[in-house]
């Protein structure tokens, strides 16, 4: 069994490639997978009913089982059965199936697209659906549900332009898997109350399931598993997504909608039935629903003229009409049903065909226009009669043998004891159901072939006749079916004698032959019974209905359409949509400052309240005053004070210079408590970013507007203070919970005997949590990358001139300042002055505009870069044993460069920096992950250090840790982290800047005024910021 | 363990601040508002190593309890590199968004408002579609053997989005890669001048 799966998928996964090389005959090979397993199950009829046709116990434990464990910790299982009505139902599936794609090879067209998508679910549909019917593990068997209701969606959705048929797929994928989770649920439910999912297991203790402890949970599982049923096979009020999915290619709607998919939901009801049709709900809901069922859907087919809507409400009728006898649970019912579900299959696939075939044929399949069309293919025209007409009930075919043992069911079920008035009412609507199914068989075969009189004769191109194999080979079987009889009864008897079981031990009977005696048999001619003249009364009143076809189709358009399924399942889609929108519009408001609202105060208000409701006291050890650091009250006055006028700042450059202030007070603080290498580097950073600031922020305007103002100032500040004050408390109650002692404790020797340094902090960075350093340089180079494309946008901008290629003194002069005015004078006074090549202190100097430059600037730059950078490594090597290491010493040399820049100009940081940053990072990164490489290699662990110890004549006495390798490339990423920085926001936003005046100029040589802003634009460049940047 | 009320009441002083800020429009006040959350988190970090301490320079006579607790330093030392990272990367953003909108302040999502007024029609779901009655619908020939189907009925129609469009453009702008129906018709409307 699951080699036959195996195949069926396999193919259907290369059936596209066949599609491409051989067109529409690739049917014929993927028609030839089902058709060989059909063969197989044949041979396989020995192994099932060898054993299964003796057996008296309900599990027949004599059936072929394959069982691959799966993921035996959760008890799943690849467990498939083959008994009697698996075996049925894999002949349909797999006949039907084969039959199908036979036709399909001559239904599409080579040129029709995405053909080879189309067969490979269509088999991909058969092969699920075998392992459905298949499957002894109720979840194995869910996911096979749940994979046909998936490959019916796309199949429907074949025409994928079409608005029609996207909507239907949509809709009979939503109801089927609405259905498929309230079973999946059911399924579970089950499952858990028998300890197992194995089918035959949970079956075989059914009777202590029903009535034992968990007797509700079972019956409400039943119910669920029902629903699952109810939406699969259509049955009312879930009917509507049936007729819809005709949407579909014929060949689907004649597979999946009529003899396959919508079947799940009968074998789900007959797979049960023998175990659970005593729980509560089950007859009201099978004899309910599918009553109401057989009778909607009949009526309906009536009033369709698109000949395929008629069998489509048709299929809903008989679905009804089936469920409702397999459910029944007697084994007269259960042989009559899968006897019925047979020739159902038989008859409507041979129908689906046939309409397929007219609508190739002739471009419609509407009655009011087809006419004619039995002159024009008699054999066509046979072929459907015998279909319509085993629908029908007409004696000598499939469909007349099923529906006599049917009906001879529903008497024993009305004549039986115990069901009072109901018996009667199921028997009556069965009946009357049966009357519409022979009055729309009428319909559909008066409409589809008759010459109709004021019809122009429908055009009707010749049929080949490997287009009609496939219906005539279905309408022969329904003939042999309705002759011969004894073979289907022989199949379906192990099943029926399921529901004798239980019987047989309260009887006492055990021989096989009163099991079969309580099914009966199946035969063409049981002799004069109720059920016959039942028959005669349905003939009679059916053919009524359709000789007065016209009175009918006036009063049934006199009578208002009651309720409509389908327009309430797009009320509910469209009510369901209405609600996500308005809960959309109500939560996503596109506002940040609502969304951050929201968070914080929930970020607040949790642990508030947990702290309020744990009541627990302050913990011992509070202190307002560290004995060992006073000055920290006069710091922290400092920080709140910087603080609290970053926030009322209203000029830009102050509210920043503020928080400097507070970064500043942070240094500070860090010195009081200790922290020297803290101090020093929040001291660096805090310097360059005031710098990066200035630079990123000259073009904005010095005004910052408070815009978020009024009622929610006051939420701002309610949050601003609440959230601070829970913090405060949190951080107390959790510093007054820790108990154990602090691990750090041990790294002071860890530092020195481990990684050969006296400062530990550094050790603590560069050996012993090197794994968190090396993820902080790789983040660092990612910010840098960002920074870099968001100023370039094109490119990380590693290219630039050198300074010898540009002009002198054009690096940032001003344009469009008025001669006449003071401003003016002071410029030409500047340029008059200016004698570039005089003062070589920087390399770029030159570049520079004379009103840029500042002589004594470039002189000090020229000064002290060295210096910085020499005292940049001496941190960086340093750092092992004392303040400094590869962060501190990066960002004092990234200083150095600033300074170069903002003396300088962007040509002077290019010179300083022969290699661009992008390659910085990139060596960086590359010798940190190296340093933790190397040791691996050298057979020890990753980030492993090492202490080599030498002499070196000046030097004396070196200790050599090679954890300073991995520090050097902190600090090469650090370097290129500041030079990114410098060169986008820096360099770059300079050039945009002199880009812009000179569309200005252009401006005015067209007699327009300069606008005000071309002042504010060279307030900008680097005198500016150097003003900014030494406050 | 001890508690530093000093460094916690300036952390929440802090932190009061920053939240203010981060909850303004203003992007530049935005990033403030981070930097100060940052100073904040990490004095939260300090005041859990206790007491202010000696530097942690290892010295073999020196009890290790009395050093400042050195793991909070190299914790902290991440921090304040990282945050001078994502700093510069903020102000990279706020340069460009000054550039491309000549604003600062943090705008509304237009798209979410749009989301919110979302109509309750919807074309694919609640459009009036014509019924088809065959998958192979053949050209309609009049008397004269010309093409009178699209004279025959009126072309159906689609409503969406407040406007009707012919079901074919419809269908067209489902496909994969189609433009929008605008697109169409304008390609439509030079040919049907050809035509002229």
């Amino acid at each position: 069994m699951i080699t036959v799966l195996a195949v069926h998928f396999a193919v259907a996964a290369v059936a596209p490639f066949v599609f491409r090389k051989f067109g529409r005959n690739s049917f014929y090979a993927l028609a030839a997978v089902p058709a060989g397993s059909f063969v197989w199950l044949l041979f396989q009829h020995a192994a099932v009913y060898g054993a299964g046709s003796h057996a008296k116990t309900p599990a027949q434990t004599g059936a072929p089982a394959e069982i691959v464990p799966w993921i035996p910790s959760l008890g799943l299982e690849f467990a498939f059965r083959m008994d009697a009505l698996a075996w049925v139902m894999s002949l349909l599936v797999l006949g039907v199936g084969a039959l199908v794609l036979v036709y399909c090879a001559r239904y599409f067209k080579d040129e029709d697209s995405y053909l080879g998508g189309f067969g490979a679910q269509l088999l991909a549909f058969a092969g699920a659906m075998f392992g459905l019917v298949t499957a002894d593990d109720l979840l194995m068997m869910f996911i096979f549900w749940e994979l046909t209701t998936v490959l019916s969606y796309l199949l429907i959705g074949y025409a994928r332009t079409r608005l029609a048929a996207r909507r239907s797929a949509l809709q009979a994928l939503m109801v089927t898997t609405a259905g498929g989770l309230a079973m999946l649920v059911g399924l579970i439910m089950l499952g858990a109350s028998a300890g197992t999912y194995r089918i035959s297991g949970i079956l075989e203790q059914a009777p202590e399931l029903v009535s034992g402890p968990a007797a509700g949970a079972v019956a409400a599982a039943v119910v669920l598993i029902l629903a699952g049923a109810v939406t699969k096979s259509a049955l009312v009020p879930f009917h509507f997504w049936l007729p819809g999915a005709m949407a579909a290619p014929t060949p689907v709607s004649a597979y999946l909608h009529a003899a396959a998919m919508v079947k799940a939901g009968v074998y789900i009801v007959a797979r049960l039935a023998p175990g659970f049709t005593d729980t509560a709900y089950w007859l009201p809901i099978v004899l309910g629903l599918g009553l109401a069922t057989m009778l909607v859907g009949g009526y309906r087919a009536l009033r369709q003229t698109d000949i395929k809507l008629i069998l489509a409400y048709g299929t809903v009728s008989q679905l009804g009409f089936i469920t409702m006898v397999v459910g029944l649970g007697k084994p007269d019912a259960a042989l009559a049903g899968l006897a019925m579900l047979l020739a159902h299959g038989l008859f409507k696939a041979t129908l689906f065909l046939v309409v397929g075939i007219i609508d190739h044929q002739s471009g419609t399949r509407d009655i009011r226009k087809l006419s004619g069309v039995f002159r024009s293919s008699r054999a066509l025209g046979i072929v459907a009669g015998i279909g319509a007409a085993s629908m029908a009930g007409i004696p000598l075919l499939g469909g007349f043998v099923a529906k006599e043992s049917v009906l001879e069911a529903f008497v024993h079920f009305t004549a039986a004891p115990g069901h009072g008035p109901w018996g009667a009412v199921v028997l009556t609507g069965v009946v009357l159901g049966s009357v519409l199914t022979f009055a729309y068989s009428a319909r559909f075969m008066w409409g589809a072939f008759a010459v109709k009189p004021g019809v122009e004769r429908t055009p009707f191109k010749a049929i080949r006749t490997s287009f009609l194999a496939a219906p005539a080979a279905l309408s022969v079987l329904t003939i042999v079916y309705g002759l011969w009889p004894a073979p289907v009864d022989a199949w379906i008897q192990p099943y029926a004698a399921l529901f004798t079981g239980e019987t047989q031990l309260t009887e006492g009977t055990s021989d096989a032959g009163s099991a079969a005696g309580a099914a009966g048999h199946l035969a063409l001619w049981h002799g004069l019974t109720p059920a016959l003249g039942l028959t005669a009364i349905t003939f009679a009143a059916g053919a009524a209905m359709f000789y007065g076809r016209g009175l009918v189709d006036r009063i049934q358009s006199a009578i208002p359409p009651w309720f409509d399924a389908d327009r309430g399942y797009q009320l509910t889609i469209g009510a369901l949509d209405d609600v996500a929108v308005w809960i959309t519009g109500r939560t996503q408001r596109g506002s940040l400052y609502f969304y951050l609202a929201v968070i914080l105060t929930v970020a607040f208000v949790l642990p508030l309240s947990a702290l309020i409701a744990a009541n627990k006291p302050l913990p011992e050890g509070l202190y307002f005053v560290d004995p060992n650091s006073p000055l920290q009250l006069v710091a922290g006055a400092g920080i709140v004070i910087g603080a609290l006028a970053a926030v009322r700042a209203n000029k830009r450059f102050l509210a920043v210079l503020m928080v400097s202030v507070t970064g500043y007070g942070i240094a500070l603080m860090f010195a009081l408590q200790g922290a020297p290498d803290l101090a020093l580097t929040q001291m660096l950073v805090e310097t360059i970013i005031l710098v990066a600031f200035v630079l990123a922020m000259r073009s904005l305007p010095p005004e910052l507007r408070d815009r978020t103002g009024g009622k929610y100032r006051v939420v701002r500040v309610i949050i601003g203070l609440s959230f601070g004050a829970t913090m405060v408390f949190a951080a107390i109650h959790a510093m007054g919970a820790r108990i154990a002692t602090p691990v750090s404790l041990e790294f002071p020797k860890l530092a020195y005997e481990g990684g050969g340094g006296l400062n530990i902090v550094n050790v603590t960075l560069v050996d012993i949590r090197a794994w968190d350093t090396f993820g902080e340089i790789s983040v660092l180079a990612l910010a840098a990358t960002g920074v870099a494309s968001l100023i370039f946008v094109r490119g990380r901008g590693d290219r630039l001139r050198t300074a010898s290629a540009v002009a002198e003194g054009t690096v940032g002069r001003r344009h469009g300042v008025d001669k006449s005015s003071r401003d003016g004078a002071a410029l030409a006074l500047t340029r008059k002055f200016a004698a570039a090549t005089r003062d070589p202190w920087l390399v770029a100097g030159r570049t520079l505009a004379p009103e840029r430059r500042s002589i004594i600037f470039e002189v000090v730059t020229r000064l002290v870069f060295h210096s910085m950078i020499i005292f940049s490594l001496y941190l960086l090597l340093a750092g092992h044993n004392l303040p400094g290491g590869g962060f501190a010493g990066g960002l004092m040399a990234g200083l150095a460069l600033t300074l170069r820049y903002l003396a300088g100009g962007r040509f002077e940081l290019h010179e300083a920096t022969p290699i661009s940053a992008g390659t910085l990072l990139g060596i960086g990164l590359a010798t940190a992950a190296l340093s933790g490489a190397a040791p691996v290699l050298l057979g020890g662990q990753v980030f492993q250090s090492a202490i080599i110890e030498f002499w070196l004549p000046v030097f004396g006495d070196i200790k050599f840790v090679t954890s300073t390798i991995f520090d050097t490339g902190v600090y090469i990423v650090v370097v290129g982290l500041v030079l990114d920085v410098l060169r986008s926001l820096g360099a770059e936003i300079d050039e945009h800047f002199e880009e812009r005046p000179l569309q200005l100029d252009a401006q005015e040589a067209t007699g327009q005024e300069a606008t005000e802003g071309g002042d504010q634009v060279s307030a900008g460049i680097p005198a500016g910021s150097t003003q900014g940047g030494k406050p | 363990m001890t508690v530093n009320l000093t460094l916690l009441t300036v952390m929440g002083a802090l932190y009061a601040c920053g939240i203010y800020l981060i909850l303004e429009r203003s992007l530049t006040r935005v990033l403030l508002g981070l930097m100060l959350l940052a100073n904040a988190t990490n004095l939260l970090i300090l005041a859990t190593g206790g007491y202010a301490g000696l530097a942690p320079f290892f010295s073999k006579d020196t009890d290790p309890a009395s050093y400042n607790d050195p793991l909070p330093q190299a914790l902290i030392l991440t921090s304040i590199v990282i945050s001078f990272a994502v700093t510069a990367f903020m102000l990279g953003i706020i340069y460009r968004t000054w550039l491309l909108a000549r604003q600062d302040d943090i705008q509304d999502d237009i798209e979410d408002r749009r989301v919110a007024e979302t109509p309750s029609f919807d074309a694919e779901d609640d459009a009036v579609i014509p019924v088809e009655t065959s998958e192979f619908p053949l050209p309609k020939l009049g008397s004269d053997g010309s093409d009178s189907s699209a004279a025959a009925e009126p072309a159906a129609t689609v409503e969406a989005g407040g406007r009707t469009l012919l079901a074919e453009h419809a269908a067209l702008e489902e496909k994969p890669g189609s433009g929008n129906i605008a697109a169409i018709d304008n390609d439509n409307a030079p040919r049907a001048g050809g035509a002229k």
